[in-house]
């Protein structure tokens, strides 16, 4: 078993903290992992992006040419990487400021809205945590309970009283890719 | 965890007495760690800030001076500021750890990856007959590892020894296991071990004297030669590589750090299309698997030395091989990555006749 991932957007969305929890999770649940961040001053406005590969075997590269699955979260990162998903993979993304749909129809396609349930739920920080939820809706990669242990693994204690603000978003984005 | 913040862990468990560093992209998570952790409260490790790179290196100069575990940090502009006193600790004999998460240059260049500080490391950055012990990472692991092995690989030769990291490795997230907590030496055990080191003068023996300068140069000459007789013994014996499915290879990627992980990648996927490529992956760039390249040359067709630099190692390379096979150069530079198929496109356009389809 070995997936492949790269979530893009923009700085601020939350892309390299969900890559993290995700990260963490499959770290949590005896997963081999890599993070490979896009670093830099695009955090602070740019795009941002994320490669993360779940393995239960040793990954070598940490960087890739193709992905198993692609999570755009604005529209550069789509335009960018909607041609890198492999044949027969995953594109996910938020139509919120995409005028561009993708055209491939050799990938499973999921347009979700998930800025408008962050809006329904009253909390936009919790944005990256329904994509987050979507990723793990469309892949049978890890179990809920190693998600919540990555999340406390992750966030500073002070923020604890959060996680189930964040398991709910979570459910809610597994939710929109049922 | 990153990279960087497994080679601050790892500093503190190894039961180091000392940091001295200045910040800079992309290894800020050194210090960032360090002053996280507080070892100064646990350990007793001193964990400072200093004014610049030059202050930092020279601060080193003075720890190790006394025995100490000490080390530093940066990136390559700031290596580039620490280099005279890395002479004059290689001159003093003296055991320290430098570390390098290597960025893109010349000049202030870039703050993404690069290993364009190749030749600076295991040529001698610095003036004057020198060698650094030189480890290259290819992981998070190997971060935590590397300290470890470059303290003691830097005490057991009484030399510097350098971590060269690039903003991959350091910046990268991976599983780590970490090792476990060491006390640091009492002043009684640093006496032992370093009967060299100022550390105070008993009525017992004579005073430690540490000097760089020697201006008899019959002297100066008895003390280089001593230094190059050093390099020789770590040559002959602390040579450090890996090799991945080199048995029945027809050609041989040579690469180090992390590009060595891209490179395994593209020979994966060509070996799904038959093509046999192996890979040697240099640990130490210096001192250099020479032997094992030469050993390999003359079994394959054909070498291509990958390294995100205008083409570094490869005259090493060469000079393993005796050119007895061609050897050819591909990178990225200025902070661009490859990626496997990249290289892979560049392993086909060297070598057509490799490929099979």
């Amino acid at each position: 078993m070995k997936t492949e991932i790269i979530i893009a957007g923009f700085g601020g969305q939350g892309v390299l903290s969900m890559g993290k929890i995700l990260a963490y999770a499959a770290l949590m649940n005896d997963l081999e992992v890599t993070w490979m961040p896009a670093y830099g001053p695009e955090q602070r406005g740019g795009t941002a992006n994320v490669t993360v590969i779940l393995s239960d075997k040793q990954i070598s590269s940490p960087v890739l040419n193709s992905y198993d699955m692609v999570v755009a979260l604005n529209q550069q990162s789509l335009d960018k990487f909607e041609a890198k998903v492999k044949p027969g993979g995953v594109l996910i993304y938020d139509a919120y400021g995409i005028h561009r749909a993708p055209e491939r129809t050799d990938i499973t396609v999921k347009k979700i809205p998930a800025m408008d349930v962050c809006l329904e739920i009253g909390n936009t920080k919790i944005y990256n945590m329904v994509v987050l939820g979507a990723v793990l809706g469309m892949r049978d990669m890890l179990p809920i309970d190693a998600v919540t242990r990555g999340l406390k693994k992750t966030l500073p204690e002070r923020h604890h009283h959060l996680i189930p603000l964040n398991e709910e978003a979570i459910r809610r984005g597994m939710e929109l890719v049922k | 965890m990153k990279g960087n913040e497994a080679l601050a862990h790892a500093a503190i468990r190894y039961g180091a007495d000392g940091y001295f560093g200045y910040p800079i992209t992309p290894q800020s998570e050194v210090l960032e760690t360090l002053e996280e952790l507080m070892p100064w409260e646990t350990t007793g490790m001193v964990v400072l800030q200093a004014e610049s790179e030059v202050a930092a290196i020279n601060m080193v100069y003075g720890g190790a001076a006394c025995g100490k575990a000490v080390f530093t940090s940066s990136s390559s502009p700031g290596v580039s500021l620490k280099q005279e006193g890395i002479s004059y600790i290689a001159a003093g004999e003296l055991p320290a750890l430098i570390i390098n998460v290597m960025r893109g240059g010349p000049g202030l260049g870039t703050i993404q990856p690069s290993q364009a500080d190749y030749f600076q490391a295991t040529k001698g950055g610095g003036h004057g007959d020198y060698r650094l012990i030189t480890l290259a990472p290819s992981s998070v692991q190997e971060m935590a590892d590397f300290v470890g092995l470059g303290f003691d690989l830097a005490f057991k030769y009484c030399t510097p020894s350098i971590i060269l990291a690039d903003g991959i490795v350091g910046q990268m997230m991976e599983k780590v296991v970490l090792p476990p907590q060491r006390p640091r030496r009492t002043d009684e055990e640093i006496a032992r071990q370093c009967p060299w080191a100022v550390t105070g003068k008993p009525s017992t023996r004579k005073r430690n004297v540490m000097t760089t300068l020697e201006l008899e140069p019959s002297a100066m000459e008895v003390i280089n030669n001593k230094l190059q007789e050093k390099y020789k013994l770590i040559e002959e014996n602390e040579v450090r590589f890996q090799t991945y499915d080199t048995d029945d290879a027809e050609y041989l990627v040579v690469a180090f750090g992390s590009i060595a992980r891209i490179c395994q990648k593209a020979i994966e996927d060509a070996r799904e299309q038959g093509v046999k490529i192996g890979l040697l992956r240099p640990i130490t760039l210096w001192p250099f698997p020479k032997d094992e390249i030469d050993r390999l040359s003359q079994k394959v067709k054909g070498i291509l030395v990958v390294e995100i630099n205008a083409g570094q190692m490869i005259e090493d390379v060469r000079l393993s091989c005796h050119d007895r096979v061609p050897v050819y150069h591909f990178g990225r530079l200025g902070g661009m990555i490859p990626d496997p198929q990249e290289v892979l496109d560049a392993f086909f356009n060297h070598f057509p006749e490799a490929n099979k389809q």
